[in-house]
């Protein structure tokens, strides 16, 4: 401990931070861009989180869902579905919020170089890993072949579609988007994003897949990919627990032998496997 | 004839097919186009084709009264198209449409069978391979019902 003790941020004292824009992404999905009072930046990792806090309401984990580059903007994308989520979500631009973090082992960037990488995600499982993507397009030359597949509900709930307009548009990577329903006018793909592993024509033998998502849809896009002979020493998913502490001292997020906020939330499947099973989890 | 083979041979739903099941199954099979927009079948109509898909996708939708036409899965080149010609009654459970010029092979559900009941290597043959694809799909529907992506998610 320093001399200064005041000098070392606490992890568990929230900071001051401001929403400077807000756009909405689709139904109930917002992404905040966040800054920190005295314009301190943040430096993450893809794939961590930040403990979002509305004073007076409560504190949740969210994923960062901007470039990791960019240290002076903190971007947030979240879905309005609980008390906490909602209020976060209903913030103006000038208003505050607490922020923790960030937290977490991230994707792996660096072991995925020179390797095709497979992105699979699902619904707002997208969020967490357009870091990752963000990276992998910076530094495009250093992977093989790029592959994002990506479902949502509906065409009305496909987040960042510009982005995913101009990367289908320019090429830098195979991205397809399905959706499990949509109204006759829609002109894209649609069925479960689990069906379109077999299609994307990755090597599986060099290949890292990436997923994200409803932990079901997880379990299928892992058989799938398994099918299509990923090893699952290639495999990495985000994992989501209740998170408090997200430090490793209260145990909330406990999964097995594991903390999700500690050790996760992203884990190499085969260090996961046997506990994903267990339904008492 | 011989350019049906070939074709049959080479789509990704045929791959390893022998080459006597090949000439049985040719002569079920004929060349289909159709433009966008034009349906493959209806909801309702007997199931008397199905088809391998060569060029261009289809969309597989329900009619929903009040909300029209539902997609529920869309299907292109290397997949098939039509499941509902191996199971009585024979009759299509949805309708098929196509999203952009479709070229396919149509293949006579009616001479299909036949020549399955005749030939039981030959049906295990075509169970073989439709049973994979019958499983994809009804895993696929699971994750669909399921609205995994919904706000309880």
């Amino acid at each position: 401990m320093p001399d200064d003790a005041a000098a070392w941020p606490s992890p568990m004292v929230p900071r001051i931070a401001r929403v400077r824009r807000r756009f909405p992404e689709g139904p109930k999905v917002w992404t905040l861009e966040i800054e920190e009072d005295g314009g301190a930046g943040m430096s993450f990792a893809p794939g961590q989180f930040n403990m979002l806090s509305v004073f007076g309401v409560g504190e949740i984990p969210v994923s960062m869902s901007g470039d990791a580059s960019d240290a002076s903007c903190i971007v947030h994308t979240i879905r309005a579905v609980g008390p906490v989520s909602a209020a976060l979500a209903g913030l103006e631009s000038g208003d505050i919020l607490g922020v923790r973090g960030p937290f977490g082992m991230g994707w792996p960037m660096a072991e995925a170089e020179g390797h095709d990488v497979v992105i699979v995600a699902g619904g707002l499982g997208l969020a967490p890993l357009r870091p990752a993507l963000y990276h992998l397009l910076c530094r495009r030359s250093c992977f093989g072949k790029a592959v994002l597949l990506y479902g949502a509900r509906s065409p009305e709930d496909i987040l960042f579609r510009h982005e995913l307009d101009t990367w289908a548009r320019e090429q830098i990577i195979d991205a397809v988007v399905t959706v499990d329903h949509a109204r006759s006018s829609w002109n894209g793909h649609a069925g479960a994003v689990t069906t379109l592993i077999p299609r994307a024509g990755f090597d599986p033998k060099r290949a890292i897949a990436l997923v994200c998502g409803p932990e079901v849809m997880m379990r299928f896009a892992i058989t799938a990919l398994r099918s299509a002979g990923v090893s699952a020493q290639a495999i990495y998913l985000s994992m989501e627990r209740n998170m408090k502490c997200a430090a490793g001292l209260c145990g909330r997020c406990q999964f097995g032998p594991v903390l999700v906020c500690r050790d996760g939330p992203v884990f190499r499947f085969d260090s996961l496997r046997s506990l994903l099973a267990i339904k008492e989890l | 004839m011989e350019g049906l083979e070939r074709i049959i041979k080479e789509h990704p739903f045929f791959a390893g097919l022998p080459g006597e099941f090949c000439q049985l199954i040719c002569g079920c099979a004929k060349n289909a186009r159709f433009e966008a927009g034009q349906y493959l079948f209806h909801e309702g109509e007997p199931a008397n084709e199905f088809y391998l898909l060569r060029e261009g996708r289809v969309a597989l939708q329900l009619q929903d009264p009040g909300r029209g036409a539902v997609i529920f899965q869309t299907l292109g080149p290397g997949e098939i198209v039509g499941v509902s010609w191996l199971i009585p009654p024979y009759r299509w459970t949805y309708e098929a449409k196509a999203l952009e010029t479709v070229r396919a092979i149509a293949m006579n559900a009616f001479c299909l069978r036949q020549k399955c009941e005749a030939d039981h290597d030959l049906g295990y043959d075509m169970m073989k391979r439709f049973m994979p694809v019958l499983i994809e799909r009804l895993q696929a529907t699971r994750l669909q019902i399921l609205d995994v992506y919904g706000a309880h998610a």
